[in-house]
């Protein structure tokens, strides 16, 4: 059996007093598409925060060796009137050898047009700046992908058509793809593997097996209101 | 000289706006003063006072960012702004002025010929890095994951911002300093299409300011401090006219 990509064993994250995930384990295997599923809050970017090395925790994460991660984050924190051209935006990860040609390559294997990047990065639309995104990413040559929300804000065609991509990247460079979604239906037809996340971890397995009515509930329902001790004043917990 | 200090101040305005420090510019021109104050009681080249004292300021702000989880917006704010006030009780008056507003024209050529080393130094330096900045002020995890460690990125911004201000206090004063800074770059961000073009417009229009107010400082006898401020920002009203009409 080969070792696991990425083995997450007693995982806690905590803000101060609070704890946003609490006692995670679960791992993967090469080439696997792990959808991360949860309430909003219930600590997934966190999770890639985490997975990222980028803030402290305790338990362990560990990644196969020779990892390359690639992270495609949600939003990007950026106004659209920063003067920031697609090109030098794409340019802005290589330090040497970057070159108009790779610019391009990099856009076409979005399947987006070359003049894209000509354009200001804050006046392209939101899908169009996902792929982008996604881009970016690849030109790292990564073997594993983060996706936060790769859908979010994107209308039901522009979603179709983002995850057909990651398809169709995914058959091409057989990467490792984890991906936070709040897309049920995306998540059925594309994950093969589901972590259900509500600062613990609620499920875990198929999409057939996880996404049952019953699952659903414990995971946006009840869990959630246990936490927060609704009705339950007085009681140690 | 004037010119070689308006441009790195302008280069740095540029990163400064992307990041949103645009004020912290001015809350830390005016720890200066208390640094002048000191450099001054001790009968040593002001410039270094202002330069030591803003490097230990920035250090302190570097490591208190790390430590709360208040930005620096915050922390210049509260903590330093009390220092103009501390600094101008211990100045003595006859060189208040001069603090407050720049001259340039009481400087050595000693001083000259330092200024526009750091200058030079801080502009290199700032091009050297200005791919990783751009890239963390976009998205701090984008950079991460890209090998850009934040905790030293911030701190040699930081650290190339003190000197800029430590430079521009001679040019234009403590209270000014900031629209050294910003001024610049905010008519360029106006005008640019390109990160390129946002830094070297903004070069350009500090140059500019810089040298309209030295000439005219020179005609009308005055500090070309405020009249570089003016001049910055009538470039600054055209650029909005520009933006309004032509960038829609």
């Amino acid at each position: 059996m080969e070792n696991p990509i990425l083995k997450v064993s007693n995982l806690t994250v905590a803000f101060g007093k609070e704890i946003v995930i609490d006692n995670l384990d679960f791992e993967i295997q090469k080439g696997d598409v792990l959808a991360v599923i949860g309430p909003n809050g219930a600590g997934k970017t966190t999770l890639f925060k985490a997975l990222l090395g980028m803030i402290p925790y305790r338990g362990t994460v560990a990644w196969a060796a020779g990892v390359r991660i690639g992270y495609v984050p949600q939003r990007m924190e950026i106004e659209t009137d920063v003067p920031l051209t697609v090109y030098e935006f794409l340019a802005l990860r290589q330090s040497a050898g970057f070159s108009r040609e790779k610019a391009e390559e990099a856009v076409a294997s979005v399947l987006l047009p070359k003049e894209i990047l000509n354009s200001g990065l804050g006046s392209v639309s939101v899908g169009q700046r996902q792929r982008i995104l996604i881009a970016w990413a690849l030109l790292g040559k990564p073997s594993v992908l983060l996706f936060d929300e790769p859908t979010a804000d994107i209308d039901i065609r522009g979603q179709e058509s983002i995850y057909q991509l990651l398809h169709h990247l995914q058959d091409k460079y057989n990467f490792t793809v984890i991906l936070i979604s709040h897309d049920l239906n995306i998540v059925y037809k594309y994950a093969e593997q589901v972590l259900c996340l509500n600062r613990q971890k609620i499920c875990f397995g198929p999409p057939a097996e996880v996404l049952s009515p019953e699952q659903m509930q414990h995971l946006y329902g009840g869990e959630h209101a246990f936490y927060h001790h609704l009705g339950q004043h007085g009681h140690q917990h | 000289m004037g010119v070689s200090i308006a441009v790195a101040a302008s280069l740095l305005g540029v990163f400064a706006i992307l990041k949103r420090m645009s004020l912290v510019g001015d809350a830390l021109s005016h720890v200066a003063l208390p640094g002048i104050a000191l450099a001054l009681f001790f009968k040593i080249n002001p410039f270094v006072g202002a330069l030591a004292i803003l490097l230990l300021a920035v250090i302190g702000i570097w490591f208190l960012e790390y430590r709360s989880q208040l930005s620096v917006d915050t922390i210049v704010g509260v903590f330093f702004t009390a220092s103009l006030a501390l600094g101008a009780l211990f100045i003595p008056e006859f060189e208040l002025l001069e603090a407050l507003f720049g001259d340039i024209s009481q400087v050595s050529n000693f001083d000259v010929i330092l200024s526009v080393i750091f200058s030079l130094f801080l502009i290199i330096v700032l091009i050297a890095v200005h791919k990783k900045l751009a890239l963390h002020m976009v998205s701090q995890e984008m950079a991460y994951s890209a090998g850009v460690r934040p905790k030293t990125l911030e701190f040699i911004y930081l650290m190339l911002f003190a000197l800029g201000v430590a430079l521009g206090i001679r040019f234009v004063g403590a209270l000014l300093m900031g629209a050294l800074i910003i001024i610049p770059a905010a008519a360029a961000k106006n005008v640019a299409k390109s990160l390129q073009g946002f830094m070297v417009l903004s070069s350009l229009f500090g140059a500019v300011s810089a040298v309209s107010g030295i000439y005219l400082a020179q005609i009308f006898h005055s500090a070309p401090g405020p009249i570089f401020i003016l001049a910055g920002s009538v470039i600054f009203i055209i650029s909005l006219g520009w933006r309004i009409l032509v960038k829609r």
